[in-house]
């Protein structure tokens, strides 16, 4: 099998809090004989942060990034961090349609900007190898999950360009393909919090308790998730969730590399399944009788 | 009792300055509140999203004011929940980033969202300091400006254990360079601004 | 020797007040072959034209130039008055004077000086003028209406009632269209398919109607007056004279689980049916995709059953060809399917419907009834949420307009929802009431008012399933934007109307133009509502615009009365503003050589190919002809012609050199 090589982004919390995503995503990579070429000396892509402060910072952060995977001759670059990817193609977007901020950009860097990479998420890049996946599964996935995709893997639709902003798929046949079933749930997209996860983590578990009920009331054995933010408030912030819901749940959050991971046979520990707050087991015991036939 | 369109070339109106430098035109709402029905922030604010645009649209200096001095502003997540949504493709999202550029620049921010101000500085000042961002140097800094030492000292040994505390800066990325934009992008807004 | 008179009109103030009209006339007097000159204050007047007249005769004028406002204005009046004059029509020209350099102009020398060389061109052309006469064309008093719904229908009495004969065809086995499938209409609540089946019967049994259901226009080729409308008449596979309407063979067909069309598939038919009890013809179709025999050869219980043996299994389509003088294109709309709203679930939801899935619940013939059951579990829903403006005044969803009748029915959906469960609550979330007709802001508010319904200001953002309820995400903008959640057992949304999915397909077969949203396109928005660039085509209904019943009906008429004026000359006059192909003296023939680039250029199709023949019949040289009955003048031809073969009667290039000699 040929290697598939793409450029890759890591992103600020893959190498901290979010280990487990790195972890799972390079053991998978190595099993499809994909090759990660981490763009050299990358530079935090500003995030929620970024925007929220700075608009020309924003554009010109990932647009560094951008312009370092180019010259390291990688015309594809994937960011797992599904904040990383929105930033990284916003700021692609804004290049191309938006020539008076393409203008101060070229000057903050201080450089001409040609055309950039194409950025993909991390369920893009798998999708384009999901024919791989399956003749390699040793022990199919047999679990009931909900696939929860969060805010800016989808939106806004203009940038992205991938699968539907409502009811999207891509995630779930994904988990079809290694043998794991997926409920039909109205809380696909509903946002989870995201930076309010320090400064405002009751709004965190306000949203979450919503998305977790929905999940466990469908039975869900398991969130999937493929952002490190929505993993964090799902699993690392269950306690705030758990206060805001009258039946507490310990049903586990996975990353979808996780998921892919288990099904290609690869070890618990490559795949970071330990550094969970929600300990992952299956059946999980929903404290929440289910509600919906 | 406030007059509508008091804007001018010389005073540009919000609204005008967001046409201009956000792209967004604020007279495309017609004011359906779709965008305030599908926010998940909604009950956290004071002035609900479609009413900022409102306030906006009047291009009256006391509803701007209210407009750059609420709460709602620091409490959009930046879902993008509304544009995606909108019947008329307004970019609310960008909208809600220039009025909070604003607001800092005016230094009228709501002082009940100081700590998701406090937040966000302390985010840029580290990826400003080391190019990438030091997560227990972001909320070391957050918690000394807000104030908040105990919050969430329960799950740090828990984090630590689990591999998930780096305890020192990573490193990898051209620190100087990231300086070096952080310092042009202040100094190009500096220009465009005389 | 030319005897050109000029006539400068001063249209009060509006040329005077920026032209030296006095100048003008002074040298116009100076042009050669110019042998009188005037100004005066309004020529278009009485004494105006009256002066003209006089001039002609006085002065033996051969030519005339009124320079004055735009030719779109007066041109046909100053015609007239010069033909009464006693010279042709054709003589007479006119400078603008006024849109062209009047209204665009500050006063001055350099206006003054344009508004005479504009009157020094039209001198220059009217000396070329040649006398023109006007073309006749034959009618054929016979119309074609397009559609059989509640538009067609009244078009196709008013044109019989007028005595003319009328092809009325319908692409569905029955007429009735929509209206047929509503259960009250607005603002009455009169009972729709009660005040529709006797218009539907009428045109059924009118001695000067021919209905053709389940027929399609393949082809129309011709022009006003004498167009070639070639129809299909798909075969229904019955023998239509035997048949009795018994109905045995749809009772007995084995294929029962088709979703029912009519009843926007909240229940079933079999595979030969008829479309509803009351439809007209009352003669069942077989729907070959789903019958048994047509699949895989078996069955034909139909066949073996029926009494009075009208199967026809083999029975074909039949090509029809028929000679038409008018069309009416009366094609109705569709409305915006639930599955495009990504927000409310893309259909998956069966108790997230549309309005026309509402009117078939609530109609006494519906498959429930007329009982309040909703789709999923048949319960009576408790509460209803109506969401207007469902897909309209919407950029996202491509259609920014408003759909005009939605609001309307929306509050008669929800009196419906009241009067039928009287504990139940509909709320209609809106976004404004467009309620602009007779009665109809007073129906609106008896929903209010009267019958309970609450409407609450702001659009819906999201809609989702829980625990079999339908949750409603709203906002209420008039209580400062505040958030409103309803968990409803059913939501009917207002979807907006659009044009039919061929719309787009058969205006470019019958070149008729359309709006970017498909809806076939009036000749002018205000001014000419009923009819379309294409001569002899004409609108009613839905077709052009999103519109309510009465309007509709009132439209149809109006198309109905142009047909009718039509056909009532006996020939069809037109302006002799035409192409025409030269001829020469043998051996030459003609100076077109055959290459047909004017016949690729012309935008309607109004140049065909003539064949020179000798005595013998031998063909000598194929040339370009035109065809008076199509050629708009517009000169196109003329243009492409590489021999100047082609030229424009009225506008000739001689003329048009000419006017350009004088810049």
């Amino acid at each position: 099998m040929t290697d598939l090589k793409v450029g890759y982004y890591p992103g600020c919390s893959l190498q901290g809090s979010s280990r487990d995503f790195a972890e799972s995503l390079h053991a998978v990579a190595k099993a499809l004989s994909i090759e990660l070429v981490e763009i050299p000396e990358w530079n935090c892509c500003g995030a929620s942060s970024g925007h929220m402060l700075d608009h020309l910072l924003s554009v010109a952060l990932p647009v560094n990034v951008l312009l370092k995977a180019r010259k390291a001759g990688l015309p594809q670059v994937m960011a797992p961090c599904a904040s990383c990817y929105n930033r990284l193609a916003t700021a692609s977007h804004e290049i191309a349609t938006s020539p008076a901020t393409k203008a101060q950009v070229e000057s903050v860097l201080q450089t001409s900007i040609d055309k950039l990479p194409r950025v993909l998420n991390v369920i893009e890049l798998l999708a384009q190898v999901s024919d791989r996946i399956a003749p390699k599964v040793t022990k199919k996935f047999e679990q009931t999950v909900a696939c929860y995709y969060g805010c800016l893997l989808v939106r806004p639709a203009k940038v992205t360009g991938f699968d539907r902003t409502e009811d999207p798929v891509e995630m779930d046949k994904l988990v079809a393909a290694v043998g794991g079933k997926t409920i039909d749930w109205s809380f696909k997209t509903e946002c989870c919090g995201a930076s309010f996860s320090i400064s405002r983590s009751s709004v965190v578990g306000r949203l979450g308790a919503k998305i977790m009920q929905d999940a466990v009331k469908r039975q869900a054995e398991a969130v999937v998730v493929a952002c490190p933010m929505c993993h964090s408030n799902l699993d690392l912030r269950r306690g705030e969730i758990n206060q805001q819901l009258e039946h507490k749940t310990d049903i586990p959050v996975l990353f979808i590399t996780q998921v892919i991971g288990l099904a290609l046979g690869l070890p618990k520990k490559q795949l970071g399944l330990g550094r969970h707050f929600v300990p992952v087991k299956f059946p999980a015991k929903p404290l929440a009788p289910p509600t919906v036939p | 009792m406030s007059s509508h369109h008091e804007s001018s070339s010389a005073h540009p109106s919000l609204a005008a300055r967001l046409e201009k430098e956000g792209e967004v035109s604020v007279a495309d709402c017609y004011q359906c509140g779709k965008c305030t029905a599908g926010c998940p922030a909604a009950e956290e604010m004071d002035v609900a999203p479609s009413q900022v645009l409102r306030l906006l649209q009047t291009e009256t200096p006391t509803h701007e004011d209210r407009a750059l001095k609420s709460l709602s502003i620091w409490m959009c997540i930046g879902c993008e929940t509304c544009v995606t949504r909108c019947p008329q493709e307004v970019d609310l999202p960008r909208a809600m980033d220039f009025l909070r550029q604003e607001a800092l620049a005016r230094n009228v921010a709501n002082q009940d969202a100081s700590d998701v101000v406090v937040f966000h500085k302390a985010f840029l000042n580290s990826v400003e300091r080391a190019g990438r961002l030091f997560e227990l140097g972001m909320v070391g800094e957050y918690k000394l400006r807000t104030g908040h030492f105990f919050k969430d000292l329960g799950i740090a040994p828990t984090m630590f254990f689990k591999g998930k505390l780096g305890l020192f800066p990573h490193g990898g990325a051209n620190k100087r360079e990231v300086a070096n934009i952080f310092a042009r992008a202040r100094a190009v807004k500096k220009e465009s601004k005389v | 020797m030319s005897r050109i008179g000029v006539f400068i009109c001063h249209c009060g103030e509006n040329i005077a007040g920026t032209v030296d009209v006095a100048a003008v006339t002074q040298a116009a007097l100076d042009m050669t072959g110019v042998v009188h000159a005037v100004d005066y204050k309004y020529m278009c007047s009485d004494p105006g034209q009256t002066m003209l007249k006089d001039a002609i005769v006085e002065k033996k004028l051969d030519g005339v130039v009124v320079a004055a406002c735009s030719p779109r204005m007066h041109e046909p009046t100053f015609r007239r008055t010069a033909e009464e004059g006693g010279i042709n029509p054709y003589q007479c020209e006119m400078a603008n004077i006024r849109e062209h350099c009047s209204w665009v102009h500050e006063k001055g020398t350099p206006t003054t000086a344009k508004a005479i060389d504009l009157v020094r061109f039209q001198v220059e052309k009217v000396k070329r003028n040649h006398p023109l006469v006007p073309i006749r064309v034959p009618v054929t008093k016979k119309a074609l209406v397009l559609g059989g719904g509640i538009a067609g229908i009244q078009a196709a009495l008013d044109i019989a009632n007028t005595g003319s004969p009328v092809l009325l065809v319908e692409k569905s086995p029955s007429i009735g269209g929509h209206m047929s499938q509503l259960s009250e209409t607005f603002p009455t609540l009169d009972c729709s398919q009660c005040i529709l089946t006797p218009r539907m019967v009428e045109v059924a049994r009118h001695p000067n109607i021919t209905l053709y259901t389940y027929s399609e226009l393949e082809k129309l080729d011709g022009f006003i007056g004498n167009f070639k409308a070639t129809i299909r008449r798909k075969a229904r596979k019955i023998d239509e004279k035997l048949c009795n309407g018994c109905g045995v063979c749809q009772q007995k067909c084995p294929v029962k689980k088709i979703p029912d069309e009519f009843n926007e598939g909240l229940s079933n038919r079999p595979a030969i049916f008829v479309p509803f009890p009351q439809a007209v013809p009352n003669k069942p179709v077989i729907d070959l995709a789903n019958c048994t025999y047509f699949k895989n050869g078996k069955c034909k219980a139909c066949e073996k059953l029926c009494p009075t043996k009208a199967i026809r299994l083999d029975q074909e389509d039949q090509i029809e060809v028929h000679d038409i003088g008018a069309v009416v294109l009366a094609t109705g709309f569709k409305t915006m399917p639930v599955s495009n709203f990504s927000e409310y679930g893309y259909g998956k939801y069966k108790d997230v419907i549309d309005g026309m899935k509402f009117e078939r619940l609530a109609s006494a013939s519906g498959p429930t009834g007329g009982a309040m059951k909703r789709p999923s579990d048949g319960k009576t829903p408790q509460h209803v949420v109506f969401i207007a403006c469902a897909g309209s005044r919407d950029r996202l969803k491509g259609v920014p307009y408003c759909s005009k009748i939605c609001c309307m029915y929306t509050a008669k959906h929800a009196m419906l929802y009241q009067h039928k469960v009287h504990g139940g609550q509909a709320t209609v979330f809106y976004m404004d009431v467009r309620a602009a007709g007779k009665n109809y802001d007073e129906f609106v508010r008896r929903a209010v008012e009267e019958d309970g319904v609450k409407y609450v200001r702001g659009r819906v953002s999201r809609v989702y399933e829980d625990d079999g309820q339908l949750v409603v995400k709203g906002v209420d903008t008039l209580l400062g934007a505040e958030p409103v959640e309803i968990r409803a057992d059913m939501v009917v949304l207002a979807t907006a109307v659009q044009a039919q999915n061929d719309a787009e397909e058969l205006a470019q077969r019958l070149h008729v133009s359309y709006d970017p949203y498909k809806f076939f396109a009036e000749a002018h928005p205000k001014l000419r509502p009923v009819e379309t660039n294409t001569a002899g085509i004409f609108l009613a209904g839905t077709c052009q615009a999103p519109r309510d019943i009465p309007e509709t009906v009132a439209q149809a008429s109006g198309a109905a009365v142009k047909v009718a004026g039509l056909f009532s000359q006996p020939e069809l006059t037109r302006e002799p503003i035409i192409a025409v192909v030269d001829r020469q003296p043998p051996p030459v023939f003609s100076h077109c050589v055959g290459c047909f680039l004017c016949k690729s250029a012309c935008p309607y199709q109004a140049i065909e190919e003539e064949s020179i023949k000798n005595r013998n019949g031998d063909v000598l040289k194929v040339v370009a002809k035109v065809n008076p009955g199509l050629c708009q003048g517009c000169g196109t031809c003329v243009s492409t012609c590489r021999t100047k073969a082609i030229d424009l009667q009225g506008f000739s290039n001689e003329q048009v050199f000419a006017e350009l000699m004088c810049i």
